[in-house]
């Protein structure tokens, strides 16, 4: 366990990167190998099958289900809308006759012998996926989606609520331990991806909404923002599919925390650049974090392909950030990886690391508690 | 393959593949005896980049060889069987949870009888229960249909009807099914596989309505009548598919799943047959828990109508880090605190919460911290266990015969099997309670928690070897039930609690306890804790007289004599009576988690603080 991998975030101004773009059900691609596309262009499309509406016909017709057959109206297979009738009991000499009529729209999917169900489908609902990123299609997965990739700027987040999100960025912070507040938002910021400094206050969440921002980016929330933002407690942290009209990604943690300086100078470098933002956060197998993707429109080079995940292995001369208190959120070099475990003031014994903090302390921490900072 | 013989069995090697660390154990038979002698660890490698599990599993073995000085494994990277020449292993087993473990649906007809049946039957099995579809769950059929198609599950377990019962709901459940087209969780290969274990005359029904949507195994009734459950069937099913299906769609398995010598069963799986086998041998009541950072697993064996009930359950979103800050949701930050003997800020407190489930890998640095992480594991388990007893009771629907002699101790079907009084054995696994820096924190953890009551002894997994021992169980019981007893559980002590209440201050029970030539006796007002330290090894003779109404294993005002192992803590004595009760003013409160903390010796450290 001596090379054991140290996790860390990505943040990354230049990279190579493939996004996997694929519909939840097989269906249309609507692009081919080779194609250029911008972030917000469809590329692959289907029809998810309809909502059902289950009705027990037998019990609503008073009568056997193995019956059902000899006064259906409509035959399985056909279509029918909300109001026709779909079966119709014969009556005594055709005197006190029940119809049933149709509750929805659809096809008359199936009529059981058994339960006297009857099932209607509604019509398909489209489902499409869009490029994400602007880019170029370098595979097509037929029937499935497509691979697009792009040389970008790639900076991951550590945690964040609302889906994916598309506008330029709008540097509103002037150094990243300034905070986010109502009234560093100025008025003209529809559609901006909003990049702030240290903590966003719920207040500034408001405002960004009101304003019609697509998203706002900081170094940290508080629990309690994050509760009266979302109107819950949040338990796991799966999110993305809030609907909360702006997408919210924070770079470093809860509490007061400012943006590491590595990352705000990169998306101010990006100012006024059309990025694309998710804030999907899946941690679990799987682990999945918040993300803004950057389009490098140059013809620098990026090298090849890399994956979207940090870390690595940790040395002497490391950057690290401690993600755990005491010492939670400070930046600093790896000064010595002792082999021994050590006691901790918790009384556990645990790997640790010595770490030169940037104001020269030096102090000693779990290896568990250390996360690399950078690509 | 074939499996050697068991008398031929002297090396063995077994992992665990966990979400994050796979784990090796290498058993030996030593002096006739098998034991547990060495083991290593490696982070489990199902995730990109590496993507292939067994390369996780090798990096494990490579440990543990190195530290046995036995290669397990050769150049090519692949193990090597048999042992020869102090090289390689006799047989390897293996359990796995990575990837999320396997995740089902389950439907019935009437919730708490086939439904309950069903659910029991899947988490027995060691499956995660994602949602329980019944014809009264008070759902309408268009949401039933709508969440199915929701989840993505990795199998379906139907259940309904006695046989020779209800056929229309049975089939209406499959009605629901059949629109809703569900999708297994691992892509659109392959179909749904469904288990049928209901009704046997709704089966052909069942069947056609299913058709060309899903691929259906049919099995015996898992409630062939309302008196008698008959989960075998449908546990056997759920294995074999879990084998087919699940494993074989997750990276690298399909070669481990070549390379074990025996079926790779699912982690909590495993461990419900290894405590199962021990209750069984010993005839004892055992309850076992395993907090881990998503969820939480209690599985309970009790002495119930004359035989031995099993019952897991899975408390998805109650654990230490991924769901830590569900945990203080669900609880809510007074109940936590009520076990924090120091003053805390409760804002920095909840953003800490969510640091911790944001970066779950972390471990506490300062005393401060594991206090509060100690704390939030009590409500945790607490919760854990309240779930799993509203769970494990005995069959309802069933028809019961009463003489008068029952007028006054009339029970209704469905009454908990869990009855902590009869409670012999509380074993505790997990991160935050097998890694406490004190085995004191880890015995007042789970006593806090699970509020035992009467005589219970308690002890720890030492490094999480049950689910090993259960796979290893399958082929060799007697291997797993050596090293079970010999190596794998860290005996805590004894906890003697009184059930009942009486006023803080009075006495509550006043005791004798003799072990060797030393002699301990005195009287234990209500609301005290006390520790008498009785080391592994020993045993005392105590006798405890109760006050009035208090009962503390014999009956309310009756006293007990009996012998009593010790342990790593010892013997704890516990007059708080039962249920807990803490003070509501915190300043109270926490005056009282400071005295207990002290009683038991939990934190030398805490005037540091």
């Amino acid at each position: 366990m001596a090379h054991a991998y140290t996790p860390g975030l990505l943040v990354t101004p230049r990279m190579r990167h493939r996004v996997r773009r694929v519909l939840p059900i097989a269906g249309d691609v609507l692009v081919e190998q080779g194609a250029a596309v911008g972030s917000q262009d469809v590329v692959a499309r289907t029809y998810m099958p309809g909502d059902v509406t289950p009705i027990n016909l037998a019990n609503q017709l008073a009568m056997p289900p193995g019956e059902l057959a000899g006064v259906l109206l409509k035959q399985p297979g056909e279509a029918i809308q909300k109001g026709e009738p779909l079966a119709r009991t014969k009556g005594l000499f055709g005197w006190f006759q029940s119809e049933f009529k149709s509750p929805a729209s659809g096809t008359l999917e199936s009529v059981s012998s058994v339960t006297g169900q009857a099932m209607i489908r509604s019509a398909p609902l489209p489902v499409q996926v869009l490029a994400y990123v602007d880019g170029t299609v370098i595979d097509v997965l037929p029937g499935e989606g497509v691979i697009v990739e792009a040389d970008v700027a790639f900076i991951q987040g550590i945690f964040g609520v609302g889906g994916e999100a598309y506008g330029p960025i709008r540097c509103i912070a002037r150094s990243a331990s300034e905070d986010v507040t109502p009234e560093s938002i100025p008025a003209d910021v529809r559609g901006a991806v909003l990049v702030g400094g240290a903590r966003i206050h719920h207040s500034a969440i408001q405002k960004a909404v009101e304003l019609g921002a697509a998203a706002i980016v900081g170094g940290g929330i508080d629990d309690q923002d994050l509760k009266t933002v979302l109107g819950y407690d949040l338990g796991v942290a799966i999110t993305g599919s809030e609907k909360l009209g702006v997408t919210i990604i924070i770079t470093e943690g809860f509490g007061d925390i400012a943006m590491a300086d590595r990352t705000f100078e990169l998306l101010r470098s990006h100012d006024g650049a059309r990025v694309s933002v998710n804030g999907s956060t899946q941690i679990r197998a799987g682990v999945q974090r918040p993300e803004i993707v950057i389009p490098l429109a140059d013809e620098a080079a990026s090298g090849d392909v890399q994956g979207a995940h940090g870390g690595g292995v940790l040395q002497v001369g490391s950057p690290v950030r401690m993600i755990r208190d005491p010492y939670f959120g400070i930046l600093g070099t790896v000064a010595a990886l002792p082999h021994e475990p050590q006691m901790l003031g918790s009384g556990s014994r645990a790997r640790v690391l010595e770490v030169t903090c940037r104001d020269g302390r030096r102090v000693t921490v779990p290896r568990a508690n250390v996360e690399i900072v950078g690509a | 393959m074939p499996l050697p013989a068991p008398e031929n069995l002297n090396v063995i090697l077994a992992t665990d593949c966990g979400s994050t660390t796979t784990k090796a154990i290498l058993i030996e038979k030593v002096n006739g005896h098998y034991r547990q002698t060495f083991r290593g660890e490696a982070p489990t490698t199902v995730e990109e980049p590496v993507a292939d599990v067994t390369v996780g599993v090798v990096n494990a073995a490579t440990e543990v060889g190195e530290l046995a000085g036995r290669p397990l494994v050769d150049e090519q990277g692949q193990l090597i069987r048999p042992a020869r020449d102090g090289r390689g292993c006799d047989i390897y087993i293996s359990t796995s949870s990575a990837g999320g473990g396997l995740q089902m649906l389950v439907t019935g007809v009437v919730r708490e009888m086939t439904a309950a049946s069903a659910k029991r039957a899947a988490l027995g099995a060691g499956a995660i229960v994602m949602d329980t579809i019944a014809s009264n769950d008070k759902r309408r059929p268009h949401e039933q249909i709508q969440r199915i198609r929701e989840l993505r599950p990795d199998m379906i377990l139907m259940a309904g009807g006695t046989d020779g019962g209800t056929v229309t709901h049975v089939v209406q459940t499959a009605e629901l099914i059949a629109p809703a087209r569900p999708q297994p969780r691992f892509g659109g290969q392959y179909r749904m596989p469904v288990i049928f274990a209901g009704n046997r005359d709704a089966a052909p029904h069942v069947a056609e309505v299913l058709k060309d949507i899903v691929d259906l195994s049919i099995v015996e009734n898992l409630r062939p009548v309302l008196e008698q459950e008959n989960l075998g069937p449908a546990r056997d099913a759920i294995h074999d598919l879990f084998l087919e299906h699940v494993m074989a769609h997750a990276p690298g398995y399909d070669k481990l799943i070549a390379w074990a010598d025996a079926p790779i069963m699912p982690t909590p799986g495993a461990v419900g047959d290894i405590l199962q086998e021990i209750a069984r041998q010993r005839g004892i009541n055992v309850v076992g828990v395993d907090i881990g950072g998503a969820t939480t697993d209690v599985f309970s064996v009790f002495e119930s109508g004359g035989q031995s009930v099993f019952n897991r359950t899975v408390s998805a979103n109650l654990g230490m880090s991924y769901s830590i800050s569900n945990v203080c949701s669900e609880a809510g930050f007074p109940m936590i605190l009520r076990w924090v003997p120091i003053e805390m800020n409760e804002r920095e407190l909840r953003n800490r919460v969510k640091n911790k489930m944001i970066r779950p890998t972390t471990i506490p640095q300062t005393l401060e911290s594991l206090i509060f992480e100690q704390a939030v594991s009590r409500e945790a388990l607490r919760l854990a266990y309240l779930q799993h007893r509203e769970f494990a009771t005995t069959l309802k629907g069933v028809q019961q015969q009463r003489s008068v002699g029952d007028t006054f101790s009339q029970q209704s079907g469905g009454a908990s099997v869990v009855d902590n009084m009869k409670l012999d054995l509380l074993v505790a696994s997990g991160g935050v309670l097998s890694h406490a820096p004190r085995m004191e924190q880890t015995a007042a953890m789970l006593i806090d928690a699970f509020e035992p009551e009467g005589v219970t002894e308690l002890a720890k997994d030492s490094i999480f070897m049950m689910p090993h021992l259960g796979v290893l169980a399958q082929v060799h019981p007697q291997a797993a039930v050596e090293v079970f007893e010999r190596d794998c559980l860290i005996t805590l002590g004894t906890c003697i609690a009184a059930a009942g209440a009486t006023r803080p201050g009075r006495e509550c029970f006043r005791y004798v306890v003799e072990f060797g030539d030393q002699r301990a006796e005195g009287e234990m007002p209500f609301g005290d804790l006390r520790l008498i330290r009785l080391g592994p090894e020993q045993t005392a003779r105590v006798e405890i007289t109760p006050a009035r109404g208090v009962d503390v294993g014999a009956g309310p005002g009756k006293p007990l004599v009996r012998e009593v192992r010790g342990g790593t803590v010892g013997l704890i004595l516990d007059a708080r009576g039962r249920p807990l009760q803490l003070p509501e003013n915190r300043e109270e409160c926490r005056i009282v988690a400071d005295r207990w903390a002290r009683a038991l010796e939990m934190y030398p450290d805490l005037n540091s603080l």
